[in-house]
């Protein structure tokens, strides 16, 4: 009977494993505007180092003309509700908490950074498209770093 | 995998002391601790320099200092106008609760024994001192190359030191979860908060703060705006030809703002 249970348990686990994993992992919302030019992998892997820079930029140096900027994310990657308006970090629906809730890590940025998308005008400038020399170095760097 | 410093200064002495069983671990703790120290300091000046790094951008400029001048004569009594356009334009609110921000104040003096009352804004004075800064445990409240002194909310921890040491309460404290903050003035629970001399218009070169320009369009003129290291500006030829007193001068701070007529 035991090893019936088993056998009957390997073979869920077996059929079951693979569509359950799928269903866990998170559904990411299609964002609009350009793609990144780096790939997707490369901001899921390092957009919190990046943000973290260019804030203190921002913050330190004056320089708004960052290439992270939060308000930029939250515009082009939201997500609209069941009213068809863009919801809030309150909900888990939202871009940031897709991911962030699947992960486990808890952010605080929405605390002091509005999570709806905003009207940019002059505040925040259009995403610039890096050149691709200065790419290279970057990633070189990361690659560095991370070795 | 070379990390400099990951054999003898990341951890202390403790790395080297530790068991051959332990290497594996303790390498992989040294190696994660050394990594840390890179990404933070050495990525930083990396991707300035190579990746982000544009000369056209309005970095705040060392050359400047920014300043204001306030004529308490021009300034009258049943005027708001500076103190709701700093509301509007960084989408705080005060209601009266004695928790509610403070960016800028109108007060009241009067003069005991004639009873002639004066009336001015009060805010951050944006000292060359600031004792602000001087006791932020964290780094996080800083003067900018430009003379602006700011808090930097992703370091603040909320202690409240600063609030205690200046001299003008000028920083107030958040203590309500905040929604719906304005993109330019992220503000937020746990956090101190003050005049920023509306950094993001000198940044997107404004040339200007919200409460100046409300204060001129009453016409008054009771505030002005400008450099005070450029002999040519407004208000350094305002400063240099009629009297000013800059507050509490008796604490040497070299304040950033300065009043005529009180």
């Amino acid at each position: 009977m035991k090893r019936l249970l088993i056998a009957g348990l390997m073979m869920f686990g077996l059929l079951a494993g693979p569509t359950l994993g799928e269903g866990v992992y998170p559904d990411i919302p299609k964002a609009t505007g350009a793609p990144h030019p780096e790939g997707n992998e490369f901001w899921r892997t390092n957009h919190m180092y990046l943000l973290k820079h260019d804030r203190d930029l921002t913050v330190h140096e004056g320089d708004r003309d960052v290439q992270a900027s939060i308000a930029e994310c939250v515009t082009c990657h939201a997500v609209n509700g069941p009213d068809a308006k863009p919801v809030s970090i309150a909900s888990d629906q939202h871009f940031c908490r897709v991911c962030h809730d699947y992960a486990a890590v808890k952010i605080d940025c929405f605390q002091c950074h509005n999570s709806l998308p905003q009207e940019l005008g002059k505040a925040a400038l259009i995403f610039k498209e890096p050149e691709s020399p200065t790419m290279d170095v970057l990633l070189a760097y990361l690659q560095e770093v991370s070795q | 995998m070379k990390i400099p410093g990951m054999n003898t200064g990341a951890c202390g002495g403790g790395c080297n002391s530790a068991p051959d069983e332990k290497g594996a671990d303790m390498h992989r703790r040294s190696f994660l601790k050394s990594g840390a120290a890179l990404a933070s300091v050495t990525l930083a000046p990396g991707v300035t320099l190579m990746a982000m790094g544009s000369g056209a951008a309005a970095n705040a400029n060392p050359d400047v200092r920014w300043g204001l001048l306030i004529d308490a004569n021009k300034c009258s009594e049943d005027c708001n106008a500076c103190v709701t356009a700093c509301s509007d334009e960084h989408g705080w609110e005060n209601t009266g609760a004695p928790t509610d921000p403070q960016w800028i104040r109108k007060v009241t003096l009067k003069n005991r024994s004639t009873g002639y009352t004066t009336t001015l804004p009060l805010m951050c004075q944006h000292c060359e001192n600031p004792p602000c800064v001087d006791v932020c445990p964290t780094g996080a409240s800083f003067k900018r190359v430009d003379g602006i002194v700011l808090v930097d909310r992703h370091r603040c921890i909320g202690c409240r030191y600063c609030m205690m040491a200046c001299p003008f309460k000028a920083r107030s404290f958040v203590h309500e979860p905040v929604t719906g903050q304005k993109v330019t003035t992220p503000r937020g629970i746990g956090t101190v908060e003050g005049c920023n001399m509306c950094v993001h218009k000198i940044d997107r070169g404004d040339g200007t703060t919200a409460c100046v320009e409300a204060c001129q369009k009453t016409g008054s003129g009771a505030m002005v705006f400008g450099d005070l290291n450029d002999p040519e500006s407004e208000i350094s030829k305002a400063l240099a030809n009629y009297p000013s007193v800059e507050l509490r001068a008796d604490l040497g701070l070299n304040l950033g703002v300065r009043y005529q007529n009180i």
